[in-house]
């Protein structure tokens, strides 16, 4: 039983609602820990009636017919009263935790501005220039605000360890609070069906000391780096003449296109297409030689490069640091 | 003590001029309540073994991570079309099977108070569901979920004709639902025994009674937002694009306006079968009839003002959000009383663990946690962390399936005997009771967990985290237990229909008046019917009378 106990322990602290890493998370594990200990204790008492119920009631052969009770006041007094008192508690509490958790942002400037697309997430820092993709950096002990919005169908935010979810929508702000305990990486994903590649949205906050996410911070508010090798040279060659721009950002550059990932500082990022493989050259180079066998639906047209110039591509966008 | 004749109203049955044994045809041209009850139930086992498959094929794709069995275009059409076809064409055509069966019987009258229209209700619900399904030939299935919210819904998101079948097929069938609501309430309220009042009906015809209305109030929301949803889509419309000016809150507001409430009509007539399965295998009346009413009129009432709970994480603000919570919370409270009404009809009876009362015993456990999960759902901070989680999948299996399904499943055991005149083995029903039993809660059991470990639904695949492969693969092999336990009951059902025993008219010693007429009951139902005095009209008849005599003894069933 207590082998039991303990392994099902274990299975809930790896990346679970029960390993709060924030303080939202955390209020909300323990009022869901309560929730769970009255759920557990009507559970109990509902199927241990019923087995007293069938252990003692079953019938005989033989058995008369019993007393014909119709009601009975007071048991239903309590069968009414227990659980009013139950849900009234659990409202009050549940009110505490949600201005505690989430109250109006009021015109307070984001920390962060996260919009999602189908199917990866930008997140741009405003006052800073720098704007990355999928992979979110936060500071820890500090209570940031996201705002969250959509820029085609609905999606939701969710990273479980650090608490709510909240959906963004097309037209819609919303927001959502955040104060990170401990630095470390925090694995979420979109929570609102969005789509053919609902499946691979996914999300990754790092959580930083302040003076890492400064530098962090700093360091991705730059314009990305010149290419120095003449494949990359020729791979930025390619990518302005192949129209890639239309759709990406490299700062720096001629690339301005808005409805693409950010690749500014693309090679930083350990996952690439929202969580579904590392970041490696060879994984870019399957990518950029047919994105809809990687990632089926995904809005990357095929360009149906040459072998050299996919060669070129990677060179130059795996070294965008 | 005068006996009431009941007049037949042969001017309403067409399909009596044809002989008894014309076959189809004779079915096709019916209007005869019970023809079309059994109709109804053969339109919800077919489309469940239709929609199953979907849940098997879904559960193949998802039995092991980064599985491309499936692609994600197909799957979403796979998931999209089960949940559609779950609720639409097995659940709701299921629960009014059993109501147009047994309503116009329990409560003494020959047929429904408006025949042909009920015949018309469920051939036009019948071609919803064809046309729904006929989407896959005519280009791509919806792909949108069941509650296909906007902008998703749009043509730019979704371009096959799949969400305009979607939107044609579920009017159809949602004009169907309404027209069989209007029916029963006409025939609850005017056909009557002129000696049964509203306080002796059968509890399961009180539940129909509240359905009806809440089917009347509930649906027209749904039947609008399909119209405005198909303008968008084939008009160019804007009521859900935001581009033009349009709102997709909007939709959700619409849907689950109709779609919470929709819940409820799924379960409540399923209460009613338990209540009338818990009395008569309990050997006692319901504990608190007045309770057991009066908590299923409180839950229709407030299945008006939850729906905003499925919405707790669109960002509505804590006032708004803070008022649900308190309404949904509500809800836990009648709900709560009748698991303990049926408690207490239990205790201090005669158990008689037949295969139906099984299923109703199995049903409080399933039930309740259903319901529990369901509260997590009204405290809105949890909600937030649980919502679109497999947590909800695995909630929403137990109250449709551990809940209305267990109930269906009591109803279907209960009046096989008299809906077909033959037996099915009591031994075969065991069996298929522990089979499904085991099956469904190894299915589902363990997605509670998953979702807590951030597995979100609808994802046609999933990576290689920490214990979510023999999660997932547990549920996997639960789902194909599941599969083969439907399977057998199809067999079974067969098999007792084929070659089964004869079934006596009363085999269980039962309290209401179906019981009173022969199994299966002929086309005019009634020739009189004794004075009622109580909600149990047929047990007062047999203490009136101490030479009663059982046709057979309930123990020998088998």
């Amino acid at each position: 039983m207590i082998l039991v106990l303990t392994h099902i322990n274990t299975i809930f602290l790896s990346l679970s609602i029960f390993q709060p890493a924030s303080s939202q998370a955390d209020h909300i594990a323990t009022l869901t820990n309560y929730f769970i200990v009255a759920a557990a204790f009507i559970l109990l008492v509902v199927t241990g009636l019923l087995i007293y119920v069938i252990l003692r009631f079953k019938a005989k052969p033989g058995d008369a017919e019993p007393r014909q009770v119709r009601r009975n006041k007071k048991v239903e007094a309590v069968m009414i009263g227990v659980p009013f008192l139950m849900v009234a508690g659990f409202f009050i509490y549940t009110i505490n935790v949600m201005q505690e958790v989430h109250p109006p942002a009021g015109n307070q400037v984001p920390d962060v501005i996260v919009t999602g697309h189908q199917w990866w997430w930008e997140a741009s820092y405003p006052g800073t220039g720098a704007v990355t993709a999928n992979e979110i950096h936060l500071p820890v002990h500090k209570k940031v605000l996201l705002q969250f919005s959509s820029s085609d169908v609905i999606h939701d935010w969710w990273v479980p360890e650090l608490g709510p979810k909240m959906d963004m929508m097309p037209g819609r702000k919303t927001h959502l609070w955040l104060t990170i305990n401990e630095p470390g990486v925090y694995e979420g994903a979109c929570s609102e069906f969005c789509g053919e590649q609902h499946a691979w949205m996914r999300i990754r906050v790092v959580a930083q000391r302040q003076d890492e996410y400064e530098r962090w911070l700093q360091q991705k508010s730059q314009p990305a780096q010149e290419p120095q090798h003449p494949l990359a040279l020729k791979g930025e060659a390619i990518f302005n003449l192949a129209t890639c721009g239309n759709c990406h950002t490299i700062r720096g550059t001629a690339a301005q296109g808005q409805s693409g990932p950010d690749l500014t500082h693309f090679a930083s990022r350990t996952e690439m297409l929202a969580g579904m493989m590392p970041t490696t050259e060879d994984n870019l180079r399957d990518w950029l030689t047919d994105p809809q066998q990687v990632k089926p639906g995904a809005h990357m047209p095929r360009f149906i490069f040459e072998q050299d110039s996919i060669n070129a591509l990677v060179a130059y966008i795996s070294g965008l640091k | 003590m005068g006996k009431l004749h009941i007049p037949e109203p042969e001017e309403a049955l067409p399909g009596v001029e044809l002989e008894d044994n014309q076959g189809l045809l004779q079915w096709i041209s019916s209007v005869d309540h019970k023809q079309i009850g059994i109709m109804y139930l053969w339109m919800a086992l077919f489309f469940m073994l239709l929609g199953g498959l979907g849940a098997l094929l879904m559960r193949v794709q998802l039995a092991v991570p980064r599985n491309d069995l499936l692609s994600p275009e197909i799957y979403n059409q796979v998931f999209t079309m089960h949940g559609t076809t779950m609720i639409f064409l097995v659940a709701t055509p299921a629960i009014l099977g059993f109501s147009v069966y047994l309503s116009p019987l329990m409560i003494g009258a020959n047929d429904m108070a408006f025949p042909r229209l009920n015949a018309f209700s469920f051939w036009i619900a019948l071609c919803g569901g064809f046309l729904l399904y006929f989407s896959f030939l005519a280009g791509g299935a919806p792909d949108a979920g069941w509650f296909n919210y906007a902008p998703l819904n749009q043509r730019p998101y979704s371009p096959s004709p799949g969400i305009d079948y979607y939107c044609i097929g579920l009017l159809l069938a949602g004009s169907g639902t309404v027209a069989t609501a209007v029916n029963l309430i006409v025939t609850v309220l005017k056909l009557r025994v002129p000696s049964m009042s509203l306080r002796e009906l059968p509890v399961f015809v009180w539940m129909v009674l509240i359905n009806s209305f809440l089917i009347l109030a509930a649906f027209p929301s749904l039947n609008a937002a399909l119209a405005m949803l198909l303008l968008d889509r084939q008009l160019q419309a804007h009521f859900f694009d935001i581009a033009g000016g349009g709102s997709s809150l909007l939709w959700q507001h619409l849907f689950w306006l109709f779609g919470h409430p929709e819940v409820y009509i799924l379960i409540l007539p399923a209460f009613g079968i338990l209540s009338e399965v818990f009395q008569v295998f309990s050997r006692k009346p319901i504990f608190g009839y007045a309770f057991i009413v009066g908590s299923g009129m409180a839950i229709a009432l407030l299945a008006f003002g939850v729906w905003i709970h499925h919405m707790f994480a669109t960002g509505l603000g804590i006032t708004v959000n803070g008022f649900f919570s308190a309404s949904s919370l509500l809800i836990g409270i009648p709900t709560g009383v009748k698991i303990f009404s049926w408690l207490g009809t239990m205790w201090g009876g005669s158990l008689r663990f037949t295969t139906a009362m099984l299923f109703a015993t199995a049903f409080l456990v399933e039930f309740t946690i259903g319901g529990l999960s369901g509260v997590s759902f009204a405290i809105v901070p949890i909600d937030w962390q649980l919502t679109d989680t497999y947590y909800v999948v695995a909630h929403l299996h137990y109250v449709f399936v551990g809940g209305s399904l267990f109930g269906l499943l009591a109803g279907l055991f209960y009046w096989f005997p008299k809906m077909s005149g033959k037996i099915i083995p009591e031994k075969q029903g065991k069996w298929f009771f522990w089979l499904f039993v085991i099956g469904f809660n190894m299915t589902f059991l363990i997605q509670h967990a998953l979702g807590v470990l951030g597995m979100p639904r609808r994802v046609y695949t999933y990576p290689d985290l920490p214990n979510y492969t023999w999660m997932n693969m547990l549920s996997t092999a639960g789902a194909f237990i599941m599969g083969f336990s439907v399977l057998y009951l199809g067999f079974i059902i067969y098999k007792s229909i084929k070659s089964g025993k004869k079934a006596p008219d009363d085999p269980w010693n039962a309290y209401t008046l179906e019981w009173l007429t022969t199994s299966p009951p002929q086309l005019q139902n009634f020739k009189e019917v004794p004075p009622v005095k109580s909600f149990r009209p047929l047990r007062d008849l047999k203490q009136d009378n101490p030479n009663w005599q059982l046709q057979d003894d309930p123990w020998k069933i088998d």
